[in-house]
């Protein structure tokens, strides 16, 4: 252990030697640089390091407590995974940018002050772009374009925040805020930006689904989850938070029930999931704060195991819309397991890991007394089920035979899933290891028999209404298309908006400079009917005329002079 | 916009496309709700709201709540949905 390291460090510098390395030896190197995090983590004792006074200001570069730990580790283990999950792949800018990446997200965790957050945060937002742009297709280069543009956006209202709150508090310590007045308040729209607040959620099913195979899994892992532990840091019991997040998880849910890119689907996923973790840090209890952190902890895990399965069938088949897929259980029956076990967990049944997170919420949520809250996040828990529970498994792996026959995911793949699905399950069956970790003490005990039997009905019924709509052929089928989202206002309304004043405006110039034009021609006519060789100024006169005139204008100055 | 009723599973191909795994599952998932319902009878479950003591509460609010999602989905479709290349035009 090194003193004064933040464990994401080690990612950040050693990925700069990656593209060094040859295959092997690189592999090994970078499925090393996580584990040594960890070792770099095991052996930090809570409290403050590696602080420096600038400007009257200090930065603390390393702060450890559980609430940094919790968010560290899971960064940790997604970062091992993704490691394990690309290793097919001979993608130097990828790999540096993935292992950047992690390593930024774990750095902003363990920031102590709100300038080194900053600094993390924005190059989270960078190093992240380029998993985008590895797709090297246009779409994905105007998609990262616009998430690099949001990304950022979100850093810079961040730093306006943190300026003036450093100006009216004289403090850049990064505890919690509360929204207390304009700098708060900016702050707050910071993290509600990566955290996908409604409104400004769209980037994420924008940029996500245009990035490469391994790239949207390492995405799916880091981003909004590091706002989580911001907003979780600074803003716990903030009330709006509740209704915020209620409305996170459900809007989502209608929009992934028609959404034909699966990836896209577990993208509104995402959304409708970290909406469980807002409400929850919005309630602000002890067991609601630990029910969001748990909440993000599983989330990382099965929402890459997800990702992880759906990207290992757009690697065989090369496409992920469920209009062109079904079946695929008979090729890849390992993928298709794993991706159950994801699906499950992510519906929260019992004995998967979602179960045993997802209940802290649901139960502080019913115990604050939020009856309408409540009952959307029941709801939402129904609307998972349908997208991610069902939807992804079953248009992939099952409804009918699409014909297409292909390999079985590569080992590593297999290797990575495997590892998630363990932890998907060993977490949901024994959750103790996981509460012990978590910051706030609490007494819950998941696996009640009102627990596991409400939420088995609730789960187990939808799934009858699935079957039945099915069945009946009221589901709406799987059609290519692409649906509207908030991003239309900056990729359709805006720019027709742009063109219509560009047409408008060349217009005016137009007009405006042919009217300019006859007047200067009327102008030029005038002149020359005077100036020109016809003109009353343009003719000779005769010297005798000429003469009489200044006879003229001289008598005429003499009278002038005597009078 | 529906799809049209479940394709004809089928009779030989691999089992888990066969009618009879097919309508076993549905059956089976039928059984298993009314299980689920019947559980209740003997086992009283705890709950906060009033309106939680429904006999099957839970059960009936998922059910409800999915065909909704389901169907308020496919209403969304009428507004939201265009062709795949509307933004490259």
């Amino acid at each position: 252990m090194i003193a004064n390291l933040s464990p994401g460090l080690i990612l950040i510098v050693g990925a700069l030697l990656v593209p060094l390395l040859p295959g092997r030896a690189r592999q090994v190197y970078m499925l090393a640089l996580p584990v040594l995090g960890g070792w770099q983590l095991a052996g930090l004792e809570h409290g403050a390091y590696g602080q420096t006074e600038i400007f009257g200001y200090t930065l603390t570069l390393l702060r450890v407590d559980s609430l940094s730990v919790v968010f560290g580790s899971i960064f940790l283990i997604a970062a091992f995974l993704n490691v394990i999950y690309a290793m097919h792949e001979r993608a130097p800018m990828q790999e540096v940018a993935a292992l950047v990446y992690a390593g930024a997200a774990i750095s902003a965790v363990f920031a102590g002050d709100m300038i080194t957050l900053f600094v993390f945060w924005e190059l989270t937002a960078i190093s992240s772009v380029f998993l985008i742009w590895a797709s090297r297709t246009e779409a994905a280069y105007r998609a990262g374009m616009r998430y690099l543009v949001i990304q950022v956006g979100s850093g810079v209202i961040l730093l306006a925040g943190v300026i003036l709150h450093a100006h009216a508090t004289g403090s850049i310590a990064f505890d919690y805020l509360g929204v207390t007045g304009l700098a708060t308040t900016l702050i707050l729209i910071a993290f509600g930006i990566k955290s996908a607040f409604p409104f400004l959620h769209n980037w994420l099913q924008d940029a996500y689904p245009e990035a490469t195979v391994t790239g949207t899994v390492v995405l799916s892992a880091f981003t909004t989850k590091l706002a989580i532990y911001a907003l979780a840091r600074a803003f716990p019991g903030t009330e709006m938070l509740i209704y915020i997040g209620v409305i996170m998880t459900a809007f989502p849910v209608f929009f992934a029930v028609i959404e034909n890119d699966l990836r896209r689907v577990l993208a509104f996923s995402l959304n409708n999931q970290l909406g469980f973790m807002v409400a929850g840090i919005g309630v602000g209890t002890p067991l609601a704060l630990n029910g969001a952190i748990s909440h993000a902890f599983v989330h990382i895990i099965y929402k890459s195991l997800l990702f992880m399965s759906m990207g290992a069938v757009l690697h065989r088949v090369g496409t992920i819309k469920a209009s062109e897929l079904g079946g695929l259980v008979r090729s890849m029956p390992l993928t298709t397991v794993f991706c159950i076990i994801g699906a499950a967990s992510i519906s929260a049944f019992p004995l998967f890991s979602g179960f045993i997170a997802k209940s802290l919420t649901l139960s502080a949520t019913a115990e604050g007394g939020y009856v309408i809250a409540w009952l959307v996040l029941v709801f939402a828990s129904a609307g998972v089920l349908e997208h991610s529970g069902i939807k992804i498994p079953y248009f992939a792996f099952f409804a009918h035979d699409s014909g297409i026959r292909c390999k079985e995911a590569p080992l590593n793949m297999l290797i990575a899933m495997g590892i998630a699905a363990f932890l998907c399950i060993a977490i949901g069956v024994y959750p103790d290891p996981l509460y012990a970790m978590l910051p706030y003490t609490m007494e819950f005990e998941p696996y009640t028999g009102t627990h596991v039997l409400t939420q088995l009905q609730l789960l187990f019924f939808a799934m009858l209404a699935f079957a039945v709509l099915v069945r009946t052929g009221l589901y709406p089928a799987e059609l290519p298309s692409v649906n509207l989202n908030t991003d239309w206002i900056y990729r359709r309304a805006l720019p027709r908006l742009y063109g219509w004043l560009l047409q408008m405006g060349s217009r005016l110039r137009a007009g405006t400079l042919a009217r300019l034009q006859r007047r200067l021609e009327r102008f030029i006519s005038q002149v020359y009917r005077h100036h020109g060789p016809e003109g009353v100024m343009a003719r000779t006169w005769t010297t005798g005329g000429t003469v009489l005139w200044v006879a003229l204008l001289l008598g005429g100055y003499l009278i002038v002079f005597y009078l | 916009m529906s799809q049209p009723p479940a394709p004809p599973p089928e009779r030989n191909g691999h089992w888990i496309f066969r009618r009879r795994t097919v309508d076993g599952a549905f059956w089976g998932l039928v059984l298993l709700c009314g299980l689920l319902g019947l559980v209740e009878v003997v086992y009283h479950r705890h709950s906060i709201f009033a309106f939680e003591a429904f006999p099957v509460a839970y059960g009936l609010f998922g059910f409800v709540c999915f065909a909704g999602i389901v169907f308020a989905g496919k209403a969304l479709r009428t507004v939201i949905m265009r062709d795949e290349d509307y933004y490259d035009r």
